[in-house]
């Protein structure tokens, strides 16, 4: 405690709060760490998301920017407190739940908070005005369109009722997480830390590549006596080492000698939480001697490159390739061919939530409750870190306040895990929006050169394809990208002749790793948009040499593999032709009649994405139970990060089961209680765990219906004390009572292994290496205003094939939140290593980027989905950048080269075409 | 620890107290911080009635420095303050214009920072106490540089002050790579004065994070008088009007490019306000 700490009151929800204090300290410390009120956010203490926002004396304000002493005798009202506190926050609540507006939560506490000062001031807004209210409140999940309509539906007395009673497969149900997500009770990796953990820092590299040693530790440790613990390589028991893809684990805990990014760890210290906030880190005894590094692709492949892996020659972590037919023989005169080369740069995911989470040894067991991905994954590489069997770590996911395929990888996992371990404390550690950015992965730059050629009738004949990926200091998913944008690289047409290469490049970046698509979205902003100027050079509708090309069940994919059923790309693209044609024309009228700076565009660009690993296992297990209560356990191991995994996979149990979802207690993501599902990433979850739920709540229909051998059509009704089977006007009831506990201790259980059906691609690339794909299609329209390079999305048409919608609420919030990001990658997202760690400098889009949005939910059920359901989770992002740049070239002429199409390299280009 | 003083002189002199600095808005102070701990001694002079609000005095505005944005958004402005006005809407976002400050903004002497353009356009004065008394300096004698000004340690500003200029409109327009929330790439405030013949009485315009500090255009400001403002006006702008500025290229925009866009944006600002009102 401070010397000058006094006691400091404030009013906090109307309840008067007081601590000692000195007065300088955050209020968002205060509120969540002093009071407990976990529901105000932090998301980048610098006043650049909002998640913090709360009402002081009655005007919104970031909680991070306002020192404790400054709203002493002020009233302060938290989401918790919003219901009763002001007049429109009961009524934005309720909202902001039925109309989905919450995915992962973590921004949904500052939205509401913020929407309610502007309710309650003014009473029916104007789109404007809820934009200006809520500009200042970054959600990465959503893309906004919902929040909109929750605000515009808490302001109106529309109150649409949801869904169907039972919440089965094919209703618009609220998430069933959504009531605790909307009043800020959902706890993330931050809110679970209890109040006698210890807290831990890293020591982190200044330099790109260095060198370090270190001091005096022991002396240092001595000099400072608040400091419990300090950690290096050397206390690691079992291996330095951790990777997503076990056979290219590469990556240190605790880098050793040298380390290969700026932010890398070297060493930890762990004290109280007053202490660790106290602490200078750069008073920490090491010294750094700065290596030459290397920064792109270029660099790294240079003569002479120093290597970043000893063991990696050519600094080339994988090669990845795809070939059938013949590319290299001469085309015949008759065809035409277009090639380009293309560029995209590092992509942040920038989750609301910064990695965050604590860990306790439990006797030689290890618990971890952290927000993941992958509690499974993390659970077994913890434990070589540990040196313990995998069974003695227990992984307990966090609420997860957005992941994008970042939080796959350990973060705060094994410092907290190896501190916890060897102090036998609770030990917390929660990142900073800097380190956040700057350790974790990113979305791999790329570059490309590709060339496409069609006969003159407009049937694709060959495309050769080149794509180097800069995987940055560690594998991470490198060779994931690397194998997986080959295969895609076709993109959704028939290509008789096909080569397409790929190699994943080290650098002495932050890792690049997964991230909503695993580079196909890199790969599809140079295939799109040299498919639009093939369709120029033939002479051909944009959309109709699509339709031409289109791949359906029969036409083999580049891998040689043929889909069968469950394909609707062609239907994806027929459905946007009518707006297609008329929003073309009123483009060009637009634009003959404008004699302003703005020039109008409409653009579209297709996409399919295998669901699954790349022609590895990921199976899912999902176990089910009856219990002595009469309701239905549902051990859901998918880890729900906002996409609402945690409410489609129980309303396809529910439907398979033939009950209604309100029986269901779910229990989720616990490796000590749910069997492992994989990881959330891949756009899998749907697919491969909702069909595992399937069919092991199918096996427990067939034992509930064997009690009255009763027939498949009986209908199950469940009530506390007994099971009422009825079958053909007959009633038989069986009392739970009789019933005893067997498998898993539940009354009756089953369990249920779904992997998809792959296969290994051959030297060639060619076999099944997914066994079902996604597609669809997005419409951008857009105003480029030419003498400044801006571009304004006006309105996304994305027609999905989505198999079956198990929830079309929460797909249409999957397909939003996709567009934005895509819009994000498109228009204003780069990271540049080392430089702009923070939310100011890498910018997302707004509320006030959105545009309009409409959703096409194609149902066309294939045979091996749940319902013949499919993923859409990164389907949603990948055709939205390339459709707004086919969109640019509409309106300009402009071919956009690199990606984002910041306004200075939009300008420098729609110049250049102008001069030529 | 944190101060709360009552009034100015309470306020000078817990500044002189070792490590003290200044807290107002907090919307730089602890951003800056990182993952640093908060300074010991902060001096809150946010509450100080005599640094709050907007009055007229004779035929100037006094505004207090810790006026915040939000408060000068809804004050009673005469139309030469349109430009500041606007500018208060596109600092940050809602939550930073309920707390950051005017006075903040030009402390913290950013070269985006969104009130420095159309204060320079207003010939903004600033009023610095001291426990050896007040002094006013011109705000562009008080911007020294990226992140430097005039400001003595042991001095807070107090106020800003501005003369209404009769008869002018004036607006802003900043451009950024996103609707909101945005430091800019770069902006623009601009100021007219159309004589009863329509010909332009008096022109003021200043360019941000287009430069260390924001410029005014005075060259410029000089040949546009006696024009006829029209949309014509427009194309009477070269780029060599803008070679006072000093661009940099950095995450936001080249350099080049910010140069291009301030030409642009300062040929819509006076088309704009060369058209009729409410046209």
């Amino acid at each position: 405690m401070d010397d000058n700490a006094h006691r400091i009151t404030l009013v906090v929800n109307s309840e008067r709060r007081s601590l000692e204090a000195s007065g300088v300290e955050r209020l968002t410390s205060v509120l969540r760490d002093a009071f407990g009120q976990i529901g105000t956010k932090v998301g980048c203490e610098a006043g650049d998301c909002g998640a913090c926002t709360v009402l002081i004396d009655g005007e919104p304000a970031c909680a991070c920017l306002v020192a404790v002493g400054q709203v002493e005798g002020a009233s302060v009202v938290t989401i918790e407190g919003v219901a009763r506190h002001t007049r429109s926050g009961a009524r934005l609540l309720d909202a902001f739940h039925r109309a989905g507006a919450a995915q992962c939560g973590a921004c949904t506490p500052g939205m509401i908070v913020s929407a309610a000062a502007l309710l309650d001031a003014t009473p029916l807004p104007t789109d404007s005005q809820i934009d200006a209210a809520l500009g200042g409140v970054l959600c990465r999940c959503t893309g906004y369109r919902k929040i909109l309509d929750a605000v515009r539906m808490a302001a109106g007395d529309d109150q649409p009722a949801l869904g169907g009673v039972q919440g089965h497969v094919g209703q618009s149900i609220a998430r069933l997480d959504g009531r605790a997500k909307v009043e800020g009770r959902d706890p993330f990796g931050a809110d679970v830390i209890p109040s006698d953990a210890l807290f831990l820092r890293a020591i982190r590299s200044p330099h790109h590549r260095a060198r370090f040693t270190f001091g005096d530790i022991g002396a240092w440790l001595a000099s400072h006596p608040e400091i419990d613990r300090v950690l290096t390589a050397a206390d690691i028991p079992g291996r330095n080492l951790h990777g997503v893809i076990p056979p290219f684990a590469d990556q240190p805990v605790f880098a050793v000698g040298e380390t290969r990014f700026k932010g890398e760890a070297v060493a930890a210290v762990v004290g109280s939480r007053a202490a660790m906030e106290r602490l200078d880190l750069g008073q920490f005894p090491v010294g750094w001697q700065a290596l030459p590094h290397l920064l792109g692709i270029d660099a790294a492949l240079a003569t002479g490159a120093p290597l970043v892996h000893d063991k990696r020659p050519d600094n080339i972590l994988v090669h990845g390739r795809v070939e059938k037919g013949d590319v290299a023989a001469d085309r015949a005169d008759a065809e035409l061919t277009v090639e380009g080369a293309f560029e995209t740069g590092f992509v942040e995911h920038a989750y609301i939530e910064p990695e965050a989470g604590f860990a306790r040894r439990v006797g030689d067991r290890m618990e971890i409750a952290a927000c993941t991905q992958a509690p499974y994954m993390d659970r077994d590489d913890v434990a070589a870190i540990l040196g313990i069997a995998p069974a003695d770590v227990r992984i307990i996911p966090t609420a997860v306040g957005g992941g994008f395929g970042s939080k796959l990888d350990l973060s705060v996992q094994p410092y907290i895990a190896l501190a916890a371990w060897l102090t036998n404390r609770p030990v917390a550690m929660v990142y900073s929006r800097p380190e956040s950015i700057a350790t974790t992965t990113k979305r791999h730059p790329s570059r490309i050169k590709s060339r496409i050629s069609a006969s003159g009738d407009g049937k694709l004949t060959a495309i050769d394809f080149q794509a180097d990926f800069d995987t940055g200091a560690y594998a991470s998913w490198g060779p994931t990208v690397a194998n997986r944008v080959p295969v895609h690289a076709s993109g959704p047409y028939f290509v008789p002749n096909y080569r397409a290469r790929t190699r994943a490049i080290h650098t002495n970046c932050a890792p690049s790793g997964a991230f909503r698509g695993f580079g196909v979205p890199q790969m599809a902003v140079a295939q799109e948009q040299l498919l639009d100027e093939l369709a120029d050079r033939l002479g051909m509708d944009p959309l109709e040499f699509r339709i031409l090309n289109a791949l359906d069940g029969e036409t083999p994919t580049a891998t040689g593999q043929a889909l069968g059923d469950g394909v609707a790309f062609k239907a994806c693209l027929t459905s946007l032709r009518q707006d297609w044609r008329a929003m073309r024309r009123a483009a060009e009228d637009f634009n003959r009649q404008s004699p302003g700076a703005l020039r109008r565009g409409v653009g579209i660009a297709g996409m399919w994405y295998g669901c699954g690993n790349t022609s590895l296992p990921n199976p899912s297990t999902i176990r089910i139970g009856l219990k002595a209560d009469g309701r239905i356990a549902l051990h859901q191991g998918a880890v729900d990060i906002g996409q609402g995994s945690n409410t489609a996979i129980t309303q396809i149990a529910a439907s398979a089961l033939g009950v209604g979802i309100e029986s269901f207690d779910l229990v989720s993501g616990d490796t000590d209680l749910t069997p492992d599902c994989g990881k959330t990433s891949a756009s899998r979850q749907t697919f491969v765990t909702g069909r595992a739920a399937e069919a092991a709540a199918l096996a427990l229909r067939a034992q509930l219906l064997r009690l009255a051998n009763v027939s498949d059509a009986a209908e199950i009704r469940l009530e506390s004390d007994r099971i009422v089977l009825v079958d053909k006007g007959r009633r038989h009831q069986i009392p739970l009572s009789s019933m005893n506990a067997g498998a898993f201790g539940y009354l009756l259980a089953a369990e249920e292994t779904f992997d998809p059906p792959t296969t290994p691609l051959d030297a060639n690339g060619q076999g099944t290496p997914y066994a079902v794909y996604g597609f669809g299609a997005h419409m951008a329209e857009v105003d480029v205003d030419v003498r400044l390079g801006t571009v304004k999305v006006r309105r996304v048409i994305a027609a999905h094939d989505v198999g079956r919608a198990i929830n079309p609420a929460l797909l249409e919030g999957q397909i939003e939140g996709g567009v934005m990001q895509g819009l994000g990658f498109a228009l204003m997202e780069e990271f540049h290593p080392g430089r702009g760690e923070n939310l100011h400098d890498y910018l997302i889009p707004t509320i006030g980027d959105t545009p309009t949005i409409e959703s096409i939910l194609i149902e066309t059920p294939n045979s091996i989905g749940p319902y013949g359901a499919k993923g859409v989770g990164e389907q949603a992002l990948i055709p939205t950048a390339p459709a707004i740049f086919n969109a640019i070239r509409h309106a300009t002429g402009v071919v956009v080269r690199r990606a984002p199409a910041t306004p200075d390299r939009l300008l420098a280009a729609i110049k250049q075409t102008a001069t030529r | 620890m944190l101060h709360r003083p009552q009034s100015t002189a309470e306020a000078l002199a817990l500044l002189s107290l070792p490590d003290a600095r200044i807290l107002a808005g907090g919307t730089d102070v602890y951003p800056a911080l990182v993952d640093r701990p908060p300074p010991t001694r902060l001096v809150d002079i946010s509450g100080l009635p005599d640094l709050r609000g907007v009055r007229r005095d004779g035929k100037s505005i006094r505004i207090g420095a810790a006026t915040t944005w939000t408060e000068i958004a809804r004050a009673g402005l005469p139309p030469a303050f349109d430009m500041l006005r606007l500018a208060a809407r596109d600092v940050g976002a809602v939550q930073i214009q309920n707390r950051a400050t005017i006075g903040g903004n030009l402390c913290n002497a950013s070269p985006a920072a969104d009130g420095v353009p159309p204060l320079l356009a207003l010939d903004a004065r600033v009023e610095l106490a001291s426990p050896g008394g007040v002094r006013v300096l011109a705000l562009d004698d008080f911007l020294r540089g990226n992140r430097r000004t005039a400001r003595a340690p042991d001095e807070i500003m107090t106020a800003i002050v501005v003369d209404d200029v009769a008869g002018a409109r004036s607006t802003f327009l900043k451009l950024g790579a996103r609707s909101h929330l945005v430091i800019s790439i770069v902006m623009v405030a601009a100021l007219l004065v159309v004589d009863g013949e329509g010909a332009i009485a008096e022109a003021r315009l200043a360019v941000g994070s287009a430069s260390a500090v924001a410029r005014r255009l005075r060259d410029l400001e000089r040949r546009l008088v006696g024009l006829s403002a029209n949309d014509a006006i427009a194309d009477v702008l070269t780029s060599t009007d803008l070679s006072i500025l000093n661009p940099i290229g950095d995450l936001r925009a080249t350099a080049d490019y910010r140069l291009e866009a301030a030409l642009e944006l300062l040929r819509r600002a006076l088309a704009q306000l060369a058209r009729p009102a409410d046209g």
